[in-house]
């Protein structure tokens, strides 16, 4: 138990710093290793809490696809970042002034909030007991056939991502040569070599 | 919910073990090294020239639609594990779902192949 | 657990994701050139999904686990959705074509945000609403930003990108603190835990709060407004007439719905949320558009105030009001498709003008449009007879009987601002100095697009009491 606590405050510590150093970080590429960091140690906070297939998938997903993405951004903006910084001092208050006001917010919440066994016990789908159904199971049990609405909305938009994607980015290029395979396959060894009888002595 | 946590006590003596070898590693080396450094030794070297400009060239927007087309993907294999594992208990329906649900991804994918967005030029 | 009966009430969804999927693989085989016959066929299946919707049966009905509800209410608000979308899409035709960005993706993002859309209405639990909302935000970036060689374009995509992903930051922010605190993510559930509660708890106000400030982003209320000038003018004008209706209405009757369904037995505690983004929008839309001289910034500053009217229906929180919003946004509706498809034919020789001064003695060279925005302006400013007056007339009605005095008033005194600068435009075209002709002949879609509208917001007056009774019918489907 006291392990668990350790643990707790030991990840979420890591996770708080390493958030903070996304944002301050000099170098763009620094800040997105410090991304990766935050989402391993939110990983690790979710196995605290029992949620395991959330935190596998947030490994998967975000540190494996999300922060590749992000660090390709990153590489493809021609951004000079010591330059965009400068505006940084100038928003600071306004920006400080929102967090706080967010995190009083927050607080206020927080000195209310009662976590009663009847709203735990109310919820739409509760929590199976982890001994009687794994987590990833207890998830699967329900997406796909109570919640087969969301299931599906969730496959549209994966669409409209694709779609967006390749409409935002593609671009053909004319004159480019691609590798052909079956082409290639095509090609026999009569079509590109020939055999010459050479004399001896004399050139082609 | 202990239990759950008593499995993975193991990979957090892992992570452990990691940092703290990392940790020892790199001062270690740092300790033990001998080092003088100069001038002419901590300069950048590119041909006898100071160095031009920065090493970071611009990508190209192909990778970041080469990436987020494999995060789309890897979404749906995400979506595969939990019905991989209750299938047994989520009958027909539960397997049509997903059949749809990988049909409608299906359909994104054949788009993107004939758009050409899968190759490389 | 879903049953095929459930599959039926969300026929015209699954109609329309189905056919856009269709599209998509008939367009990706065919190439560019069949983009106009795939818009017809967009056409086409708004036109299918829209009888599908008038084919349900008019009871509710709630289906998937309670997350998809259908009721008269979403049939009348998915009718005008369907409508716009159909409208944008054929005005957006020509348009696509002459400035070379007629790729077949367009209609079929255009199905998609309207299948978003039609989720929006139809949700009934907070993450139905945050996928429909998604589904449409995610399109409509995209056709913000489709003509990608325009700066301007993808500035404008970019643009609502950015801020449309912080307001649904907030809106999910929003929507885990109400699950936080009510136990429950299903409208139905959420009334059923608040029943007999005279105020709710801190916490559950604050998640209002920012239910309230993600779904403003999406209707664009102030202080939720300043990506909307800056979109409508970057994006190319028919994706900005698209936008102007369509994701509005979905937006507002998603708001009417995710605000009275759950959480009507505490309507005193965001009532007040309302009524302050309903007085700013109105102030900020009649005064802000004085000053542009772009006709589709002068559209947005003027979206933003009729946003706030319709909000005063919100506000007052009844049937009443539910109805007064209906009325209002259908004629919204003729009035802004008729007016963008006007500015879609201010066409020269150089390309398109968005100016206002460009409209100068419109009445001279083109009679018919100058009188078709004539209509529409006046409507716009809410002058009887025409169909803008009716549509103000019955929130304010509501607002009075919901005993929201001053709202009513500052209502009325912002529309006679708003008017001036609806008057202005008129004023350009009948009595400034003629500029060069706008170019050729009107195609037969925008002639009939325009002349359907006029006829709507001319002759709204002879059919406004059936037209307000099944707008009443809707409205006694969302407030009991």
């Amino acid at each position: 138990m006291i392990l668990q606590g350790l643990t707790f405050y030991l990840f979420a510590a890591i996770a708080v710093a390493a958030a903070t150093m996304v944002v301050s970080a000099r170098n763009p590429v620094h800040s997105v290793l410090f991304l990766i960091l935050t989402f391993f140690t939110t990983a690790g906070l979710f196995v605290l809490i029992g949620a395991e297939f959330l935190a596998m998938v947030l490994v998967v997903v975000y540190v494996g696809a999300v922060a590749v993405l992000f660090m390709f951004v990153v590489m493809m903006l021609d951004i000079n970042f010591v330059e965009m910084r400068e505006g940084f001092l100038q928003y600071m208050p306004i920006g400080v002034l929102v967090g706080i006001i967010l995190l009083v917010e927050l607080l206020m919440i927080l000195g209310t909030a009662t976590m009663s066994p009847e709203v735990m016990a109310a919820g739409t789908e509760p929590i199976p007991d982890l001994a009687q159904r794994q987590n990833t199971a207890a998830l699967g049990d329900v997406i796909y056939t109570k919640y087969i609405y969301l299931f599906q909305a969730a496959g549209m938009i994966l669409l409209t991502a694709m779609i967006g994607a390749i409409v935002l980015t593609l671009r053909q290029r004319p004159g480019v040569r691609k590798q052909v395979v079956a082409k290639q396959l095509a090609r026999r060894r009569e079509d590109a070599v020939e055999l010459k009888k050479v004399q001896p002595g004399q050139g082609i | 919910m202990d239990d759950l946590l008593k499995e993975y006590l193991p990979i957090l003596m892992f992570f452990a073990v990691a940092v703290g070898l990392s940790i020892v590693i790199v001062v270690a080396s740092m300790v033990v090294v001998p080092s003088h450094p100069d001038a002419e030794k901590l300069s950048a070297y590119e041909c006898g020239f100071e160095a031009f400009d920065d090493a970071r060239g611009r990508f190209d927007v192909r990778f970041y639609l080469v990436a987020i087309l494999f995060i789309v993907f890897d979404l749906e294999v995400a979506f595969l594990f939990p019905w991989a594992v209750s299938l047994g208990k989520i009958g027909m329906l539960g397997f049509w779902s997903m059949m749809v649900f990988l049909g409608i991804l299906t359909i994104g994918f054949i788009y993107e192949w004939k758009k050409g967005a899968l190759e490389w030029e | 657990m879903a049953n095929p009966h459930d599959y039926a009430t969300a026929a015209p969804e699954i109609f329309l994701a189905l056919a856009a999927m269709a599209l998509l693989m008939l367009g990706v085989f065919r190439g560019n050139r069949s983009t106009r016959s795939l818009c017809w066929l967009a056409v086409a299946s708004f036109a299918i999904a829209l009888l599908l919707v008038f084919q349900a049966p008019a009871e509710r009905s709630v289906s998937f686990a309670g997350m998809y509800v259908a009721d008269s209410f979403t049939a009348f608000v998915k009718a005008m959705v369907l409508i716009a979308s159909g409208a944008g899409l054929i005005m957006s035709m020509g348009y696509i074509r002459d400035e070379g960005m007629a790729r077949f993706e367009y209609p079929v993002l255009f199905m998609l945000a309207t299948l978003g859309m039609m989720m929006m209405v139809s949700a009934n639990d907070l993450i139905a609403l945050y996928m429909g909302i998604e589904l449409q935000s995610l399109a409509l970036y995209v056709i913000a930003a489709f003509q990608r060689d325009s700066l301007r374009s993808t500035e404008a995509g970019l643009k609502y990108f950015v801020l449309g992903a912080l307001s649904s930051g907030m809106l999910l922010y929003g929507c885990s603190l109400i699950y936080g605190f009510t136990g429950a993510t299903g409208f139905d559930a959420i009334a059923v835990a608040l029943k007999g509660q005279e105020h709710a708890g801190i916490g559950l106000i604050v998640g209002i709060v920012f239910l309230c400030a993600g779904l403003a982003f999406k209707v664009s209320a102030v202080p939720f407004h300043m990506w909307t000038p800056d979109v409508y003018e970057g994006a190319p004008t028919p994706v900005t007439a698209f936008f102007a209706v369509a994701p509005k209405i979905a937006a507002l009757a998603l708001f009417m719905r995710a605000l009275i369904v759950p959480f009507l037995a505490i309507s005193a505690d965001w009532q007040q949320i309302i009524i302050v983004i309903s007085i700013a929008s109105m102030l900020l839309g009649a005064f802000a558009a004085i000053w542009q001289d772009n006709i589709k910034r002068l559209m947005a500053y003027s979206s933003i105030g009729h946003v706030g009217y319709a909000l005063i229906g919100l506000a007052a929180g009844s049937t009443e009001g539910v109805r007064g919003v209906l009325v209002y946004l259908a004629i919204y509706l003729a009035m802004n498709v008729g007016t963008f498809a006007c500015i879609l034919c201010m066409r020269r020789k150089t390309g398109m003008v968005e100016g206002v001064s460009d409209l100068a003695g419109l009445s001279k060279s083109n009679p018919m449009m100058a009188l078709a925005l004539a209509i529409f302006m006046f409507s716009m400013a809410g002058i009887p007879p025409l169909g803008g007056f009716f549509g103000k007339f019955y929130v304010f009605i509501a607002a009075m009987n919901a005993e929201l005095y001053a709202l009513a008033v500052i209502g009325v005194l912002a529309s006679v601002v708003g008017a001036f600068y609806y008057l202005r435009i008129i004023k350009v075209m009948y009595f400034d100095e003629p500029g060069e002709p706008f170019e050729g002949p009107m195609s037969v879609e925008m002639r009939a697009i325009i002349g359907l509208c006029s006829i709507v917001v001319v002759f709204f007056a002879f059919y406004t009491a059936p037209f307000v009774a099944s707008a009443e019918v809707a409205a006694a489907a969302l407030v009991p």
